[in-house]
């Protein structure tokens, strides 16, 4: 019974996993850029998350949108000035400049919230909480909230990619860039509003991560940012739906780690992140339009 | 389908002004000039890099030219973003048809008709003037062969409704039959009110629907005129060099008089 109850909350975890994930994924499908900073603004979201709350007193799930604007705003503006700076002397640039970008955030976070942990304060008993399934297994409903959070998230990508205006524009400039200009796209607004839309996941990302469980300065490159890399390289990159199954598989590795011996949790992940590398690097899914 | 007489007390709706570009070291055109008027089919013909390519591209705003100028119904758009040139109205089918591969065929014409200017071309027209695309619609782009990517390429760049259309080697890559039956559009094309400028390496497709031509040699312009005043030798002279001379030379095995070479690579 212990295995299911890790393998259950493995599959859960993977959820979380998930929406670290998919922005990541997003930005680079779609801009080839890989964010190393990805991590860090999930960071700076939860902090936002516990500044709005703790100064305005507004009740957490109202601060929930208020993060996600705020960061799609900082996602756009940072696309169109920065990124799209970088990108334009060539995709290497990026990698530089979001290692940067992520030593600053970081260092900006320790500066001034030092490097005492914070957790968002949910405000209900939602975070003790959990029902039981047998005698053994006992699910935690924060797990099960943020897993269909991520569900909700993946599902409205999706429909945003494949039925709205900016989604077939977004998918068609990542197609090829020249012939989206030939008829009449602008693409830097076109990756201002996929960067707006990855960053508006990673302020849930970062919010979810505040929930569950604490974050620091450090949370996001030593936690988020490697868990969403492994996550997207097990599950394929460019794919959505890839980003879940990545999440879970690596979940359900750190779970079964975890249940083997609690110092094997983290290891277990990457040894299955590093099996994906060598057998199968295209992912488990492979991308939906190889051509 | 030759005029008797070009409009040339008319504006032209696109001019191109000692345009002279650069590729790297290499000058891919000299000082080259024209003007389209409406209603036109202005055909640009050439051998393999002597610009034709070039020259479309630095229209659509694809290449920056080193010299000269490019109006677009008597304005300077040289400095016009090629975004800003299409939803102007310049709309330009690329060589090699870029259409957006992971997309379908209804969403590439859905692509070309989001910043669409006003006009009579829709995707339902589209699909009546290519009658097989509307049960096909749903089908990737990376799946449909060269010819259907052709017309799914001409497709997306008319639902823009563009005043002047520009074509760059329809003909490459394609069966003669399949560059037949894409040419046979033309005419439907052009009496929606869309001027055509056209590159077009088959010289004798080109010959057969231009209402004007321009022959480019080395990134020059080495002959200008009606298809009916412009003689075979003439033609071939201007097409590979003077008097005919340089026939044998860079490899080129066709000749003007005939069909061209749909197989042949593309342009640098």
């Amino acid at each position: 019974m212990a295995w299911v109850n890790a393998i259950i909350q493995g599959i859960l975890t993977g959820g979380l996993y998930a929406l670290f994930a998919c922005g990541l994924s997003l930005m680079f499908g779609v801009m080839k850029v890989v964010n190393l900073a990805h991590g860090d603004l999930a960071v700076v979201a939860g902090y936002i998350g516990v500044g709005i709350i703790a100064s305005t007193h507004m009740p957490f799930l109202w601060s929930v949108p208020v993060v996600v604007v705020i960061m799609a705003a900082l996602g756009y503006a940072l696309q169109r000035t920065m990124l799209q700076t970088a990108l334009s002397r060539g995709e290497l640039t990026t990698l530089i400049v979001t290692f940067g970008l992520s030593i600053v955030i970081e260092n900006g976070l320790l500066q001034f919230f030092t490097a005492n942990t914070r957790g968002i304060g949910v405000g209900s008993s939602l975070v003790s909480s959990s029902f039981k399934i047998g005698s053994q297994i006992q699910i935690g409903w924060l797990l099960v909230v943020v897993f269909a959070l991520a569900l909700v998230v993946l599902l409205s990508l999706q429909y945003f990619l494949s039925a709205s205006k900016y989604g077939r524009l977004i998918r068609a400039v990542a197609d090829d860039r020249e012939a989206a200009q030939l008829s009449g796209a602008d693409y830097r607004h076109v990756f201002g509003i996929a960067a707006a839309v990855a960053f508006g996941t990673v302020a849930l990302a970062g919010v979810a991560y505040g929930m569950t469980t604490v974050i620091q300065p450090t949370t996001g490159t030593d936690t988020i940012l490697l868990f969403a890399f492994a996550a997207v390289v097990i599950g394929g990159l460019g794919s959505l739906w890839g980003t879940l199954l990545g999440g879970i598989v690596l979940g359900v590795a750190q779970q079964i780690g975890a249940q083997i011996n609690i110092s094997y949790e983290v290891l277990a992940g990457y040894v299955v992140f590093l099996a994906v590398l060598v057998l199968r690097p295209q992912g488990l899914t492979a991308r939906r339009s190889q051509s | 389908m030759s005029n008797a007489t070009r409009p040339e007390n008319g504006t032209a709706v696109l001019e191109v002004r000692d345009l002279t570009v650069h590729h790297g070291q290499l000058r891919a055109l000299s000082n080259v000039s024209f003007r389209v008027y409406p209603g036109e089919v202005y055909a640009i013909i050439g051998a393999n890099g002597a610009g034709k390519s070039t020259l479309l591209r630095t229209i659509a705003g694809l290449h920056h030219p080193a010299a000269g100028a490019i109006l677009y119904d008597g304005e300077d758009v040289t400095g016009l973003r090629p975004e800003r040139r299409a939803t102007a109205g310049i709309a330009m089918v690329p060589e090699g048809r870029r259409l957006f591969p992971s997309l379908t065929l209804e969403e590439n014409l859905k692509v070309g008709a989001t910043f669409a200017r006003e006009g009579p071309w829709t995707i339902e027209r589209v699909y009546e003037l290519f009658t097989w695309m509307k049960d096909r619609r749903n089908q990737r782009a990376a799946q449909m062969s060269g010819g259907e990517q052709q017309a799914t390429a001409i497709g997306r760049a008319l639902v823009a409704n563009p005043r002047v259309l520009l074509l760059d080697e329809l003909s490459l890559g394609l069966a003669p039959v399949v560059v037949q039956r894409i040419y046979g559009m033309l005419p439907q094309i052009l009496e929606s009110g869309v001027t055509v400028l056209l590159v077009e390496q088959d010289v004798t497709q080109a010959l057969r629907v231009a209402t004007h031509l321009q022959c480019l040699l080395e990134g020059r312009t080495t002959l200008e005129g009606r298809p009916s005043d412009v003689t075979a030798e003439q033609v071939e002279a201007a097409y590979f060099g003077m008097a005919g001379a340089a026939a044998g030379q860079g490899g080129h095995p066709g000749h003007p008089g005939q069909p061209g070479h749909p197989g042949e690579g593309s342009e640098p």
